[in-house]
């Protein structure tokens, strides 16, 4: 009779133990082993065993002008990127929050960049963004207009990849907002009618306000996978040309697998793990904000 | 309680033993790469398989990624991989250093030539078989010649000048790799032809005026006579624009001879197609002649025994006429005097290689454990050159950082100043 009394008394730490278990070995394991990698001097290519060199990665790769040029250029993608999805997407969702003919085939074919692999819609935009042969310079002189270098050139391959993030991921913004404005209860739109506002007005100070959680939501959900972004990137410039779109991530891939120093890549990646955490924390403290 | 133990391990191993013995079909796994030469051995495995009762588990990778493959699973300890194709001026010292290949002592290397062994050993250990030789070239496109009234250039100077002429709006003048790290084994020829090196005696050389020159002049000649945006191109983007009839001229290996006058892939004809040796620089005429790719038996394999006989069968010379004929260049020199092959190849692929044979670099490009990082240093100078047309002042002081950066890295691997 001893016995059930045991379980039933550690029920509480019996049941979620499993998920504590996966999240401990999948998630903070490997957190904690590339922290500890990030004291070592591991290379692959010395042939040498590692060893304990306590501060000196972080030194060598935060001295390094190329890390903090990544760092720079993965914040100014990732904040261009998710700017230019949250109001396009908002824009997209408010406009399809009518009823009109066609709005449930609109709304499919919005799915559709979203279902697409990323490395499959790098390659196509990089046929596109071909200056001797693909289609964009193709339309921009029909039009008359000065041809691009798109990806070839160091100074618009940036906003060239922000284009091809926008294209995919603007509509998860438009999905996410249009299902808050779903769930809106009618009454305080009733009352600002009642009041005599005009539709613009109920846009500004009701529907927007309303909203503005579920914004928000999705923008944090956008800038930690923003940050990370790695896929398009590495499919269509591989960090190129030079370094020019050379992110954390892609230098944290370059320089655990094609330099093989594991130590100072994972420098690089806790540095990316670091700015994802503040960024997030930063945009829940925002979120209750708004929300209260 | 302990006997139970005992009976219930010796029944194991016996179990153990008798599947062994009925487990007749022996397995390996095998890594190849995505090259002419991987493609030719996966269409013939099934034959090998047929006459030594092994079974053969392939994969195919694309090189960096085979590279990045083998190097965590050799690494990490973690690696069922018993044979494998390597790069021996990209991951050879790297490798060997950390004892990945399994030492051929027995091969026979009669047939292959001394430069080419050169990289295929440690001292006097190989410890791969070379497979496929590169070499530099020049391809161009017979027709746009003729109609300029032009004759395919010897120097370099007679190359700009060509390039000048043929270079229009529709078409580029010519064309190379541009893409920073990518372009270094392609600027390596137009470096020795300056009379400049990359390393000498393993130490980084390439901040020499020499050097610099050669620099300068691949960033001149492509940033005013290349294809747009050729700072992110490499071979792939450039076979392309070659076969849509885009470019006039092209300097890369010679492997690529075969794609470039495939009907099936270029929209030009292949009697319009010409191939010749790059041309000679103020100093020298030495292009590349690497073997690019080898194959070799894991170290770690636990079964040897059936690797060194695949490796055998994928290095034979029946395999190697197999890929002559399929315009692959192959690094035993006996198939280059067969009859029946000379017959069938190219006789521009066969008069370059003599030439490249002759005076030619056996390395394309800095050979050192750290290669991949080095090759990203020099990328940078290629591409700063590019972007100025050769013109850059800043070009002689970021080669020394350069160069003091990749004397870095020979020194953290203990190669610096070793031959």
């Amino acid at each position: 009779m001893r016995r059930p009394s045991y379980i039933e008394k550690y029920l509480p730490i019996l049941f979620p133990l499993p998920a504590v278990i996966f999240i401990a070995l999948l998630m903070i394991f490997p957190i904690l082993y590339t922290l500890g990698l990030s004291f070592t001097n591991w290379n692959l290519t010395s042939g040498m065993p590692m060893s304990f060199v306590g501060l000196r990665n972080f030194g060598r790769v935060f001295a390094e002008p190329r890390f903090l040029d990544a760092v720079w250029r993965t914040l100014s993608f990732t904040f261009l990127a998710v700017f230019v999805e949250a109001v396009l997407g908002t824009v997209i969702a408010l406009i399809l929050n009518r009823t009109f003919i066609g709005k449930s085939l609109t709304k499919l074919l919005l799915l559709l960049p979203l279902v697409a692999t990323p490395v499959a819609v790098g390659i196509v935009f990089n046929l596109f963004y071909d200056p001797t042969i693909g289609l964009a310079n193709w339309a921009l002189s029909s039009l008359g207009l000065p041809q691009g270098l798109w990806v070839s050139d160091a100074n618009s391959v940036l906003v060239s990849l922000v284009i091809v993030d926008v294209w995919q991921w603007t509509p998860m913004i438009t999905l996410i907002v249009l299902a808050g404005l779903a769930g809106l209860s009618e009454e305080p739109f009733e009352a600002a009618r009642v009041d005599g506002a005009t539709q613009w007005q109920v846009l500004r100070y009701v529907t927007i306000p309303m909203v503005m959680p579920t914004i928000l939501t999705a923008v944090i959900l956008r800038l930690i996978d923003a940050l990370k972004t790695f896929d398009i990137i590495f499919a269509m410039t591989g960090g190129g040309p030079g370094y020019a779109s050379e992110t954390l991530n892609i230098m944290g891939f370059k320089y655990s697998f094609e330099y093989f120093r594991m130590g100072q890549a994972s420098v690089i990646l806790i540095a990316l793990f670091f700015f994802v955490l503040l960024c997030s924390l930063g945009i829940m403290k925002l979120r209750s904000t708004s929300e209260s | 309680m302990k006997k139970m133990l005992t009976s219930t391990v010796i029944l194991l191993s016996s179990l153990c033993l008798t599947t062994g013995a009925f487990a007749q079909t022996k397995e390996i796994r095998v890594l190849l790469a995505n090259h002419p030469y991987g493609e030719l051995l996966k269409t013939v495995i099934p034959e090998f398989e047929k006459q030594s009762g092994i079974k053969v588990n392939f994969e195919s990778l694309q090189e960096s990624q085979l590279t990045t493959k083998l190097t965590t699973e050799f690494a990490t300890k973690s690696s069922s991989v018993d044979v494998f194709m390597t790069r021996p001026l990209q991951e050879g010292k790297m490798f060997n250093k950390n004892g990945w290949y399994e030492p051929l002592a027995k091969y026979d290397f009669s047939d292959y030539p001394k430069p080419v062994m050169s990289v295929a050993s440690a001292g006097s250990t190989p410890y791969l078989v070379p497979l496929v030789t590169e070499w530099q070239v020049l391809y161009y496109r017979k027709d746009l010649f003729q109609a300029a009234g032009i004759a395919v250039p010897k120097t370099l100077v007679e190359l700009e000048e060509a390039a000048k002429k043929l270079n229009s709006d529709a078409v580029a003048g010519i064309a190379s790799r541009g893409k920073g790290a990518a372009a270094v084994t392609q600027l390596s020829s137009y470096v020795y032809n300056y009379g400049g090196l990359y390393l000498d005696k393993g130490v980084a050389v390439f901040d020499q005026p020499a050097a610099i020159d050669a620099i300068r002049y691949y960033g001149k000649l492509l940033g005013t006579y290349g294809p747009k945006g050729v700072t992110s191109m490499s071979w792939e983007n450039i076979m392309p624009l070659f076969q849509a009839g885009k470019v006039a001229m092209w300097t890369d290996a010679s492997v690529f001879y075969g794609q470039v006058v495939d009907p099936a892939k270029t929209q030009i004809p292949a009697a319009n197609v010409g191939i010749a040796d790059l041309p000679a620089g103020p100093k020298a005429q030495s292009p590349f002649i690497v073997t690019s790719w080898g194959i070799a038996v894991a170290n770690q394999s636990k079964n040897k025994e059936a690797a060194l006989k695949f490796l055998d069968w994928a290095s034979s010379k029946d395999l190697a006429v197999k890929g002559m004929l399929a315009n692959i260049t192959m690094a035993r020199s006996s198939v280059w005097k067969d009859p029946k092959v000379l017959e069938a190849v190219n006789p521009g692929l066969v008069s370059t290689r003599a030439l490249a044979a002759e005076k030619g670099n056996a390395f394309d490009r800095p050979y050192m454990s750290a290669v991949g990082e080095a090759r990203d240093q020099i990328g940078e100078l290629i591409i700063e050159s590019i972007n100025s047309k050769g013109e850059s002042a800043k070009l002689p002081e970021m080669a020394k950082a350069k160069a003091a950066r990749v004397n870095e890295l020979l020194k953290d691997a203990g190669e610096y100043g070793q031959p």
